[in-house]
């Protein structure tokens, strides 16, 4: 993995290394098949590297260690709301409620614990516990009562964000103190956000990949009939999926609080979009069946950078809202003519 | 549009009417695959031509080819003796090319007229025209010969009835060649003899039709020349006349001694049935359905499309609910309208739609393999990755399943092969009771005879096989004893060395008819 990454980061100088030539471009025979392969099939992961190259060549600050520490703070939130979505996207539902449950569970640690004098340990299990029932909630619509995901999570966004507003009064709250380490730098350097995301991003991928639920919600979202007669309980998977979600979104809200030393009632609102655009970014698949922890974590990291990149080189806040849907459809275009080849 | 104009032709000496559609040595290569490869290929006018070949044999290409679909790497396509190119579906529409595929392209909650003028619907005023489009409608459907009104949705109707609706979808852009996919396949007896018939009038008409099928009855009932397709090649241009054994010949390149190989075993007669129903009811749909299955036993299930042999079926497995009744394996009584709890009984499943509901088609061919024993492969919370590959390796080498790895996309596969994988799931989770609704459905005959094959070691190793099938011959053949149904009651059953044909159909509409 090293030395590919070295490979394809002609930024950089490394001209002699092992008697190989630094190419810009990748020349085949050159680079051994693993990484050919993580280039050519992923192709969110070469689009991120190359983002990365050119934001470098525009940008002197961009490679500062400290501006992508920044970035990786700025995906985190991003990211742990878009594992969640990436399970309910490959069981070929959607999940819109994302951004509000987050909000509602960091509300609810931070009422629960700051105002309720609860020991902080069990508010960030209450929280969590508030973003999995709310997840369980949309579950239940899905599975038993048959709603359109679409449908039942636009009413847990509306639902959740109104209890959120209604807890704190629509004014913000305090975090405990004692949390305000998840904000921080572990080590003086690496933020603890950056950690979260990673370790929510192995579990992400260690429960799609090795899990039986995980396996399920493949199966699922490829053929839900084939699924149900080859004996997987698809309603109880459903539950579980949403409910996983939930629990993801709970997280995400209490790493973005304890960024902000506080629980926002209008926290996250429109973050489910950019989760979303990260799964599909990342090569999930609407339709279900199809999408993977690391292209989500690519996808979230791709927004990330350019938001970052764009902002070094001052373009307008407007603007970048017209590049990054400019991305998201190219992403998404360049899934389909992969596809159709 | 125009080219209706033309005289009709002579229905009685297609012999002498000119080609109305040629290909010259038309090649298509696919990544890893040589297609087509220097087809030749000639229709006239007023002419069934039948194309007999095994999937993979590139029926469905070339059919594609003058869809518009694909496109040759080399040779020609002549239209009235013209090179022609044939870029896509607008194309063959203008040259009178129509092709009524195997899946239907049909808009379920639109109206029958408007399905058949989609997209063409007649306007005035810039408005469309209902009137007429309704009024064209039933012309057209009188044409056919069918009764449905221009104003149902096209959700309510039958499979046989909604290919009439794709018939006369293809009449109503006056097609002179009409490609037919494999019509025959879902329809029951008195329904192939109604397409025939319609068929019969098209070419009276001067239409010229190429009839794709399996089936090998039909190609001399119906027929007037038939091309045979093997490995991408036009093996052979012969009167449909030709004897059956020689065209199986032709399409597989090898003799098939037998087709239908049952080798009927010793049953296990001493022994209590593995799979016993008794009076297993559901409102509308099936009522006091009773039998038993032994081990190393087939039993076929006959009846008509729509007699409930699919839903005993999906009751029995617990894929649907029941009212009344009762199921039990080995003795032991089975929760309903559970699918685990069947399959933990040992009941297995494969059902007759494969695509829709038997496979993850996107999924590669060692997932669908695992997908019934994931669950019993799950140690500590993680699914034991590489012994499901271990197995799913072993099952596709027992099974003789052809991918080009067990990483293949499962849509990538014949149907043959993806039949085998359906059962093959089933077979890693050790059922022992299969229950295999139309198995051979869409399925060559080089295929379908492996599939014949592997029933047979099922019941020699003491499964119990309980086999749907609409095609009667198969039933006969490789049924040890013939349930036949009909409007949800179990009819009659006939021990496999005194049933015919005729019996078995006299069965299959003995309710239809009292009632």
């Amino acid at each position: 993995m090293a030395t590919d990454l070295k490979k394809t980061g002609p930024g950089r100088g490394h001209g002699g290394e092992g008697g190989r030539p630094g190419r810009g471009i990748p020349a085949e025979g050159l680079l051994p098949p693993v990484v050919r392969r993580m280039l050519f099939e992923n192709g969110a992961l070469a689009a991120l590297l190359v983002l990365i190259v050119v934001m470098a060549i525009m940008s002197p600050d961009f490679l500062d260690t400290n501006n992508l520490l920044n970035v990786g703070v700025q995906a985190a939130v991003t990211a742990i709301l878009a594992f969640g979505v990436t399970f309910v996207i490959v069981s070929a539902g959607i999940d819109l409620s994302v951004g509000s449950v987050a909000a509602l569970s960091a509300m609810v640690l931070a009422w629960s614990a700051t105002e309720q004098g609860m020991p902080v340990f069990f508010a960030v299990l209450f929280a969590l516990a508030t973003g999995t029932v709310c997840g369980l909630v949309n579950g239940m619509l899905v599975s038993y009562g048959r709603l359109p995901s679409f449908i039942a999570t636009l009413a847990m966004l509306s639902i959740a964000r109104g209890l959120c507003l209604v807890i704190s009064d629509g004014t913000p709250a305090a975090l405990p103190t004692s949390l305000e380490w998840l904000g921080k730098d572990f080590g003086d350097w690496l933020p603890v956000p950056v950690i979260v995301m990673l370790v929510m991003a192995g579990i992400a991928a260690l429960v799609l990949n090795r899990t039986f639920p995980g396996r399920a919600m493949y199966a699922i979202g490829g053929n839900e009939e084939a699924a149900r007669l080859s004996g997987i309980r698809v309603k109880r998977q459903k539950l579980f999926i949403y409910g996983l979600s939930g629990c993801f979104a709970a997280v995400a809200g209490i790493v973005l609080a304890s960024r902000l030393v506080s629980a926002q009632p209008q926290a996250a609102a429109g973050y489910e979009l950019d989760a979303i655009a990260a799964c599909v970014i990342g090569g999930a698949s609407l339709a279900g069946g199809k999408g993977k922890a690391s292209g989500t974590l690519i996808g979230a990291l791709i927004l990330a950078v350019l938001r970052n990149g764009l902002n070094l080189l001052s373009v307008s806040a407007f603007w970048q809202q017209v590049v990054i849907g400019a991305v998201i459809a190219l992403a998404a275009l360049l899934d389909t003519l992969r596809r159709r080849t | 549009m125009t080219t209706f104009d033309q005289p009709p032709l002579p229905p009685t000496a297609p012999a002498s009417a000119p080609a109305l559609l040629r290909t010259e040595a038309v090649t298509k290569a696919f990544p890893g695959v040589k297609a087509l490869d220097g087809v030749d290929f000639e229709l006239r006018g007023g002419e069934v031509h039948v194309l007999l070949g095994e999937n993979g044999a590139g029926k469905s290409t070339l059919i594609k080819m003058l869809a518009g679909a694909h496109r040759p790497d080399s040779g020609r396509i002549l239209v009235d003796g013209r090179a022609t190119r044939i870029l896509d579906a607008q194309d063959a529409e203008k040259h009178g090319i129509a092709t009524i595929h195997q899946e239907f392209n049909l808009v379920p909650d639109l109206t029958v007229a408007e399905n058949i003028f989609l997209g063409r619907q007649p306007r005035k005023y810039g408005l469309i025209d209902r009137k007429r489009m309704d009024s064209d409608a039933t012309a057209l459907l009188a044409r056919v010969g069918v009764d449905v009104s221009p104003n149902d949705k096209l959700r309510h109707l039958g499979v046989a009835r909604l290919q009439m609706v794709e018939i006369a979808k293809a009449l109503s852009v006056r097609a002179r060649v009409l490609v037919m996919d494999e019509p025959t396949a879902v329809l029951t007896t008195g329904e192939v003899d109604r397409l025939f018939e319609i068929v019969h009038r098209l070419r009276l008409e001067g239409v010229g039709i190429i009839f794709i099928t399996h089936k090998l009855e039909e190609v001399a009932r119906l027929g007037d020349r038939v091309t045979v397709l093997r490995d991408g090649r036009s093996i052979a241009q012969i009167p449909a006349a030709t004897d059956r054994d020689e065209l199986v010949q032709l399409m597989v390149g090898r003799s098939i001694d037998q087709q239908y190989p049952r080798e009927r075993g010793a049953l296990h007669r001493g022994t209590a049935p593995l799979l016993r129903v008794s009076g297993l009811s559901r409102a509308g749909h099936f009522d006091g359905v009773g039998f038993e299955v032994r081990a190393g036993e087939v039993v076929g299930l006959a009846g008509l499309v729509g007699a409930g042999r699919t839903e005993v079926a999906r009751a029995l497995f617990g894929a649907d609910p029941y009212d009344s009744g009762t199921v039990e394996v080995q003795g032991r009584r089975v929760q309903g309208n559970d699918v685990p709890s069947a399959m933990a009984a040992g009941i297995g499943l494969v059902p007759e739609d494969r695509k829709g509901q038997g496979l993850l088609l996107d999924a590669s061919v060692s997932e669908n393999l695992g997908l019934v024993t994931l669950r019993a492969a799950t140690r500590g919370g993680f699914v034991d990755l590489a012994g499901q590959r271990r197995a799913a390796s072993s099952i596709a080498a027992q099974l003789g399943i052809r991918a080009a790895g067990l990483d293949s996309r499962t849509r990538t596969l014949s149907g043959g092969n993806q039949q085998k994988v359906a059962i093959g799931k089933w077979l890693l989770a050790q059922s022992k009771v299969l229950i295999l609704d139309e198995p051979t459905r869409g399925v060559d005959v080089g295929a379908k005879l492996e599939i014949y094959r592997l029933v047979n070691e099922l019941t020699a190793s003491g499964h119990a096989v309980l086999m749907i099938s609409s095609d009667l011959p198969e039933v006969l053949g490789m049924s040890d004893r013939i349930l036949v149904m009909c409007q949800g009651r179990i009819t009659g059953e006939i021990p496999a060395e005194q049933a015919t044909q005729d019996a078995v159909m006299a069965l299959a509409v003995q309710g239809a008819s009292s009632n």
